[in-house]
């Protein structure tokens, strides 16, 4: 279905990562600066309250170790988003870098397949740098949290290929506001990274089921305390839903760079 | 191996080997080009001979960007044949594209790279290892003049200096058809006239040039052989001086007036020349002596403020077929 031409794919792969050079200090430090926030705020300062009323509601586990690895899927999430925002949109409409491309016997399949590879690369930059974090937070019970890193990418990606085929559409920037304001902001407060969703209405919690960010929160904070392999089957259910959006944003975005390319 | 230009690794077959020399490089009958019911190609046939300069000249809308970037594999025929280095363009894009070098009408550089990084990387789309792209990047940088601005960021060269590059990146594959959107729109006289030295080395070493122009100058000083296009169509075909002597005399009288006094002649012009035509600001009259006409309207008491006599040019030509001006 998604038939990958890999020397044009590591082409555009390679064109991404020479303009990296320039500004991989900064990201990376970025990178490093937002977990370290959050979990000072929200893990330790927030977390210190919660943990102190006593209620237990969280099942004897910390509030951090609860809000962590939440954190690391959400902010995959957010990160695969905005990668497959303005630096797509620019190679159609700025610095139309993808119709410089398609003068050459680079394919927009090459491209799309490309830049997704892309995107997948800065986040396990950005999950790896998160993850180290946790640890030395204290936030993770189960070295199964190094299979989170994978989780989030995915979860990222499930986001980035389907935001990247949008882009592919768009003729201006203007549209990105709704997106960040109406789909990520709302995904990010509301699905289970800082509290568990049974707490939402209970009209809301299959919407969160339909979510990717849903399982992906739910994969890694199973995965970050160990529990994850307790019931298999739901392990399962969470990964093929992961693996599904990916694959289906995947066939989008492609399609999408065609159509947007051969006119 | 001839025409090894010195500073231009840029390997060239001779007339002899390779394709046959019959063989046309571009060879398109019947193309259109339709977007939804707009027709914006319409049933053209041409042919592009190996070595030769070929041009598209027309007004903005007429066709030549679609006719250049069907040519150059990326935009669909919709019907007809189009042959392209003896391939087929419907199947064969990627390997068309492969030994074509595309002068895009604006600029598609990485503004964030730095002028050579732009090259290396181009040549790493058409396969080539990154010491090898290198090495062409450095020459063909020499050819383009941008030796000394080769680390600067692209975002801080000048339109000229851009233009130059994008030329650059087109060599990079050594390239067996150079094809040039507008080369030189929206460029300063002193730009275009670098950007026309430079492709005038390229057509001198052989490289064979399909471009598209609104610039009836740069058709002349650039184009073997053009067609005008106009409203979708070719409306001639020809050398530019086969063009001008079958289209318009040797020369050209212009009368300019004051303002209002144009249209009170009423007449009084009537046979001074073969033909005559009425433009908004001025009139123009053509004939082969344009002295002898400036001389004639002397003495018909016409008093133009300004009276100049030039020699025809394919503006003249595209006057006469289309009764409009290419820029409006």
């Amino acid at each position: 279905m998604i038939a990958i031409n890999p020397a044009g794919t590591l082409r555009v792969f390679e064109h991404r990562l020479l303009e990296y050079k320039r500004v991989w200090r900064g990201t990376l430090f970025n990178s490093f600066l937002t977990p370290v926030l959050f979990l000072a705020s929200m893990g330790i300062g927030l977390g210190g309250y919660v943990d102190a009323s006593g209620s237990n509601v969280l099942g004897g586990v910390r509030y951090i170790e609860f809000l962590g690895p939440g954190l690391l899927a959400a902010t995959a999430m957010q990160a695969g988003t905005f990668e497959a925002t303005f630096p797509i949109l620019a190679g159609f409409i700025w610095d139309r870098m993808f119709h410089a491309m398609y003068a050459t016997p680079i394919s927009p399949r090459d491209m799309a397949i490309g830049c997704i590879a892309w995107i997948a690369f800065r986040l396990t930059l950005i999950t790896t740098v998160f993850t180290v974090v946790l640890v030395a937070f204290g936030a993770v019970r189960s070295p199964l949290i190094v299979l989170a890193i994978p989780v989030s990418i995915l979860t990222g990606l499930s986001f980035s290929t389907f935001v990247a085929a949008f882009s592919a559409t768009q003729r201006q920037m203007t549209k990105f506001n709704y997106i960040f304001r109406f789909l990520i902001q709302p995904l990010f407060l509301f699905s289970g990274t800082f509290f568990p969703i049974e707490q939402l209405p209970a009209f809301l919690q299959p919407v969160a089921w339909l979510t990717p960010i849903y399982h992906g929160v739910a994969l890694a904070r199973g995965l970050a305390l160990g529990t994850a392999f307790e019931n298999p089957a739901i392990f399962v259910v969470h990964a093929v839903v992961l693996v599904a959006f990916v694959v289906v944003g995947m066939w989008l975005v492609v399609r999408l760079f065609e159509r947007r390319l051969v006119v | 191996m001839t025409g090894r230009g010195a500073g231009l690794g840029y390997h060239r077959r001779s007339m002899t080997d390779g394709h046959g020399t019959d063989l046309p490089l571009i060879h398109a009958r019947g193309l259109t080009k339709r977007f939804g019911s707009f027709t914006a190609v319409d049933a053209i046939d041409f042919d592009v001979q190996k070595g030769e300069a070929f041009g598209f000249l027309g007004p903005n809308g007429a066709g030549k960007t679609s006719t250049m970037r069907m040519i150059g594999g990326v935009s669909p025929v919709t019907e007809g044949l189009l042959r392209v280095l003896g391939m087929d363009q419907k199947t064969d894009g990627p390997r068309i594209r492969a030994r074509l070098g595309v002068i895009p009408q604006t600029d598609t550089l990485d503004n964030e790279l730095s002028v050579r990084e732009n090259l290396l990387i181009y040549g790493r789309y058409f396969g080539l290892r990154w010491s090898e792209s290198g090495k062409r990047a450095d020459e063909l940088l020499d050819f383009v003049q941008l030796t000394e601005r080769k680390d600067d960021i692209v975002d801080h060269l000048s339109g000229g200096m851009k233009r130059r590059l994008t030329i650059a990146r087109g060599l990079i594959n050594e390239p067996d058809l150079m094809l040039l959107d507008e080369p030189t729109t929206g460029l300063d006289p002193q730009a275009r006239h670098l950007v026309w030295d430079r492709l005038y080395r390229l057509k001198q070493r052989g490289t064979t040039l399909a471009l598209t122009t609104h610039y009836m100058d740069e058709a002349e000083q650039l184009c073997d052989r053009l067609v005008v296009m106009d409203k979708a169509k070719i409306v001639a075909e020809g050398s530019p001086r086969q063009l001008i002597a079958q289209y318009a005399t040797r020369e050209v009288t212009e009368l300019r007036f004051p303002p209002g006094i144009q249209e009170t002649l009423d007449g009084q012009l009537d046979g001074v020349a073969d033909r005559i035509e009425w433009l908004p600001d001025r009139v123009l009259l053509y004939a082969d002596d344009g002295e002898a006409v400036s001389v004639a309207v002397h003495d018909r008491g016409v008093r133009p403020e300004t009276v100049l006599v030039r020699r025809s040019t394919l503006e003249d030509v595209f006057l006469r077929l289309t009764g409009r001006t290419l820029i409006e």
